[in-house]
C-alpha cells in the first residue's frame, strides 16, 4: 500500500531538513502507529504524504500502490485515495459544511471517472455517516469548522473520511484536544473504517489513543527517521519508560 | 490680472457641453427645472475633477472619462427579467420611463411629469462643490420614477427600478418617499448593452420607523460609464439596509450619501465589488450620524482580477449631538492578480464624546492553508480557489436573511465567477 524509501525533506522556505532518511512500509489493511517526541517530524510526515507545498522532498521516494506520488498535487493524491485527518482542521468561513462535502465527494468521483452523486443520495449517505458519529445534521449547515468545538472538528474530519472512503488514512494527532468521551466516538468512527484493503497511519503523541485504535505496528520517529519498529507492545513500552532508552539505543 | 488660465477642455468636457447645447430644447422641465439645468451645466463648464480634488483623489474623472457618446434616441433597450419573483418592474429604457403599473399603497409617477410641473426642481440643486454626478444628472435628466409609499404600507412583493441603456446617454432619477412605518424591498438595476454614459440619482426620505431594503445591482457592459448617486435621509427609528453589487462597467463611481437624522435610525451598508479587466470602480460613502443613538455598519468585500482598480472611500461624520452613536466599517479585498489594485480610505470625523466607532481595511490573497485543506479533500486547485473566493463574498450576501434574495444574488455571483475566476 504505502512504501517510503530513504525520504529526505526540508522546509521549502528555510531549507531546514526535517525528514532525514525515513523508511516505512505499510501493508494493505495495516494500522501503523507513528510515535515520537515533539519535533521528531511526525506532522511533517503527514503533510508530505498529503502533498503540502511548504515541504520539499530532496531525496527518496514515496510509493502508493506502487506508484510514485511525489509529482501529484494534493487534490490528485486525495483522488487517488490518500486522506489526511488534520490535527488542527481549518475554519473556512462562507463555505457551508454540506456544500463542501458535496464538492469534495463529487470532485473525487469525477477524477475517478464516476458519475456525480445526486442530492438525495448524497444526503442519505451524509445522514447515515453523521448518525454513526453522533453529529447533528444542523451543524452541517454551518460554515466548515467555524465555531465548532475541538471535538466537533475532529468528528467532522472523521465524517469526511468515512464519506470519501480513502485507501490510506493518515490521522495526525487525532486525539489532541479531545476529552475521553469524544475520543471514544472518534475512535469508534475510525475503527468502523478498518478493512483489509484500507491502511491507516496513526500519528500520535500518546499511547492513550492506541487503547482505542489498536495498531498492528508501531514505529518510533526521531530526528526525521524511524529508529525502532515493533508491534503494539512497543507503544506500551514507550508509555512506561519514555523515549530516552530507545533514542539512546539508536544513537 | 488673473493668472489662472482655464486648462484646455478635454474631449469629454467639450462633448458634455456640446451635448447640452444640442439636447437642451428636448429636455423636459418647467422654468424652475430649466434654471436648475442651467446652473448645473455652469458647474460642468468649470471642468471635471482631477485627483487634486480630495473627494476624487483615487478617481481622476477628468483623465478617466475619455469619451462621451452622443445621445441616440433611435436605439432600443428592453426591460430585464426581474431579479426576484413576484416583483413589480418599473423600467426606464434609454432614459424613457415605459409604463406605470399599479402597486397597492404606492403612488407611482413618471419623473418626466415631475420635471414638467417643477416639483423636483428643488431636489436638483447641487450644493456640494465637489459633487459632479448630481449636476451632470440635473443637466441631462430625462425621466425616471417617483415612488411615494404610504404611511404604514407593507408593500406586497419587491419593487424593481430598472435603468437599462442601449448606448448613447441615459440620465435618470428615482426620488422615493417612504411613509412612517412602511416596509418595502426595492431593487435598483443599472444595466444595458451599449458603451453608454449613464447617470442615476436616487433620493430617499425614510419616515419614522420605516424599514427599507434597497438592492443596487450594477451590471453594465465593459464599455459603459456608470455615475450613480444614492441619497437617503433616515427618520426616527428608521432602518435602511443598502446592498450594492458592482459586477460591470468600465468606469464606475457609486456615491452613497446617507444622513441618520432621526434618533434611533439604523443604516447598514453591504457592498460586493467584483472587478475585472481594466475597469475602474469607486464606491464612495459619506454617512452622517446627526442624531443620538444611531447605529451603522458597513461591510465591503472586493474581488480584484486582471488589471482592475477599485476604490472605497468611507467617511463617517458624527455630529456633536449624536451621542451613543455606534458605527463600524470594514473593507476587505481579495487580490487575485498582481496587476489589480484596491485603495481603501476610511475616515472618521467624530464631534461627540460618547460613541463607539471603528473601522478596518484588509487586502489579502487567497489563504494558502485554506487552499491546501480543500485540495487535500480532492478539490482541484481551480475549483478550490473558486470556492474560497465565492465564500469570501457570500458571507456578506448571506447576512441579508432573505432566502429568495440570497439565492438570486448568489446566482449573479456564480455567473460572474464562471467567466472571471
Amino acid at each position: 500500500m504505502l512504501e517510503i524509501r530513504n525520504l529526505h525533506a526540508r522546509i521549502a522556505e528555510t531549507g531546514t531538513e526535517i525528514i532525514r532518511g525515513l523508511d516505512l512500509t505499510v501493508k494493505n489493511g495495516e494500522v501503523a502507529a507513528i510515535m515520537g517526541p515533539n519535533g521528531s517530524g511526525k506532522s511533517t510526515l503527514s503533510y508530505i504524504l498529503a502533498g503540502r507545498e511548504d515541504y520539499e522532498v530532496t531525496e527518496g521516494e514515496i510509493l502508493f500502490d506502487g506508484q510514485s506520488i511525489l509529482d501529484m498535487d494534493p487534490a490528485e493524491r486525495a483522488a487517488s485515495g490518500i486522506f489526511l485527518a488534520f490535527q488542527y482542521p481549518l475554519e473556512i468561513p462562507g463555505v457551508a459544511t454540506m456544500e463542501f462535502l458535496k464538492v469534495a465527494l463529487n470532485a473525487q468521483r469525477r477524477a475517478r471517472g464516476e458519475p456525480e452523486l445526486k442530492i438525495p443520495d448524497l444526503l442519505k449517505k451524509v445522514r447515515e455517516a453523521a448518525g454513526r458519529l453522533n453529529m447533528d445534521m444542523a451543524m452541517l449547515k454551518r460554515p466548515l469548522n467555524v465555531g465548532f468545538s475541538g471535538g466537533e472538528k475532529k468528528r467532522a474530519e472523521i465524517l469526511q473520511m468515512s464519506l470519501l472512503e480513502p485507501k490510506l488514512c493518515v490521522l495526525d494527532e487525532t486525539d489532541s484536544g479531545l476529552d475521553i468521551d469524544a475520543l471514544k466516538v472518534v475512535a469508534d468512527g475510525v475503527n468502523a473504517l478498518r478493512s483489509p484493503d484500507r491502511s491507516m497511519v496513526v500519528i500520535t503523541h500518546y499511547q492513550r489513543l492506541l487503547d482505542y485504535i489498536v495498531p498492528d505496528t508501531v514505529h518510533v520517529l526521531y530526528q526525521g527517521r524511524v529508529i525502532k519498529s515493533g508491534d503494539k507492545s512497543l507503544a506500551l513500552d514507550l508509555e512506561q519508560n519514555g523515549y530516552a532508552d530507545i533514542i539512546g539505543e539508536a544513537a | 490680472m488673473n493668472m489662472h488660465a482655464q486648462p484646455q477642455r478635454t474631449h469629454a468636457e467639450t462633448a458634455l457641453i456640446d451635448a447640452f447645447v444640442e439636447r437642451f430644447s428636448y429636455l423636459p422641465g418647467n422654468e424652475a427645472v430649466i434654471r436648475r439645468r442651467d446652473d448645473a451645466v455652469e458647474r460642468l463648464k468649470a471642468g471635471l475633477p482631477t485627483r487634486r480634488v480630495e473627494a476624487w483623489h483615487y478617481t481622476d474623472l477628468r483623465r478617466l472619462l475619455s469619451t462621451v457618446p452622443m445621445h441616440d434616441p433611435a436605439v432600443g433597450a428592453k426591460p430585464l427579467p426581474a431579479l426576484l419573483q413576484g416583483s413589480t418592474v418599473l423600467p426606464v429604457l434609454n432614459g424613457v420611463a415605459a409604463h406605470a403599473p399599479r402597486i397597492d399603497g404606492v403612488t407611482v409617477t413618471r419623473l418626466e411629469q415631475k420635471l414638467m410641473d417643477g416639483s423636483v426642481a428643488q431636489a436638483m440643486a447641487c450644493d456640494d462643490a465637489a459633487d459632479v454626478i448630481a449636476p451632470l444628472n440635473a443637466a441631462f435628466v430625462t425621466d425616471g420614477w417617483f415612488l411615494d409609499i404610504g404611511e404604514g404600507v407593507a408593500v406586497d412583493g419587491p419593487i424593481e427600478l430598472q435603468n437599462v441603456q442601449a448606448g448613447g446617454q441615459a440620465h435618470v432619477r428615482f426620488p422615493v418617499r417612504i411613509g412612517a412605518g412602511a416596509k418595502a424591498t426595492i431593487v435598483e438595476r443599472q444595466s444595458g448593452n451599449g458603451d453608454a454614459l449613464v447617470s442615476s440619482v436616487s433620493h430617499l426620505t425614510v419616515g419614522e420607523g420605516a424599514e427599507i431594503v434597497w438592492i443596487l445591482l450594477q451590471e453594465q457592459p465593459v464599455g459603459a460609464t456608470q455615475l450613480g448617486q444614492f441619497n437617503a435621509v433616515l427618520g426616527k427609528d428608521a432602518k435602511l439596509t443598502l446592498f450594492v453589487m458592482n459586477t460591470g462597467g468600465k468606469l464606475v463611481r457609486q456615491e452613497i450619501k446617507v444622513d441618520a437624522a432621526g434618533e434611533g435610525a439604523v443604516f447598514n451598508l453591504r457592498g460586493v465589488n467584483l472587478l475585472t479587466g481594466d475597469s475602474h470602480t469607486d464606491v464612495t460613502m459619506v454617512l452622517d450620524h446627526s442624531a443620538p443613538n444611531t447605529t451603522s455598519s458597513e461591510i465591503i468585500r472586493n474581488v480584484v482580477t486582471g488589471r482592475a482598480r477599485g476604490v472605497f472611500q468611507g467617511q463617517i461624520r458624527v455630529d456633536r449631538l449624536a451621542q451613543k452613536t455606534d458605527a463600524k466599517m470594514a473593507c476587505n479585498t481579495l487580490l487575485l492578480s498582481d496587476d489589480g489594485e484596491f485603495s481603501a480610505k476610511p475616515e472618521l470625523e467624530i464631534f461627540a464624546d460618547d460613541v463607539a466607532c471603528g473601522h478596518g481595511a484588509t487586502v489579502t490573497e487567497i489563504d494558502r492553508n485554506h487552499l491546501f485543506y480543500l485540495m487535500a479533500r480532492g478539490v482541484p486547485e481551480k475549483e478550490a480557489r473558486g470556492l474560497l473566493v465565492k465564500a469570501f463574498v457570500a458571507e456578506v450576501i448571506e447576512g441579508l436573511e432573505d432566502e429568495p434574495l440570497i439565492a438570486a444574488l448568489e446566482a449573479k455571483l456564480e455567473a460572474w465567477f464562471a467567466t472571471n475566476v
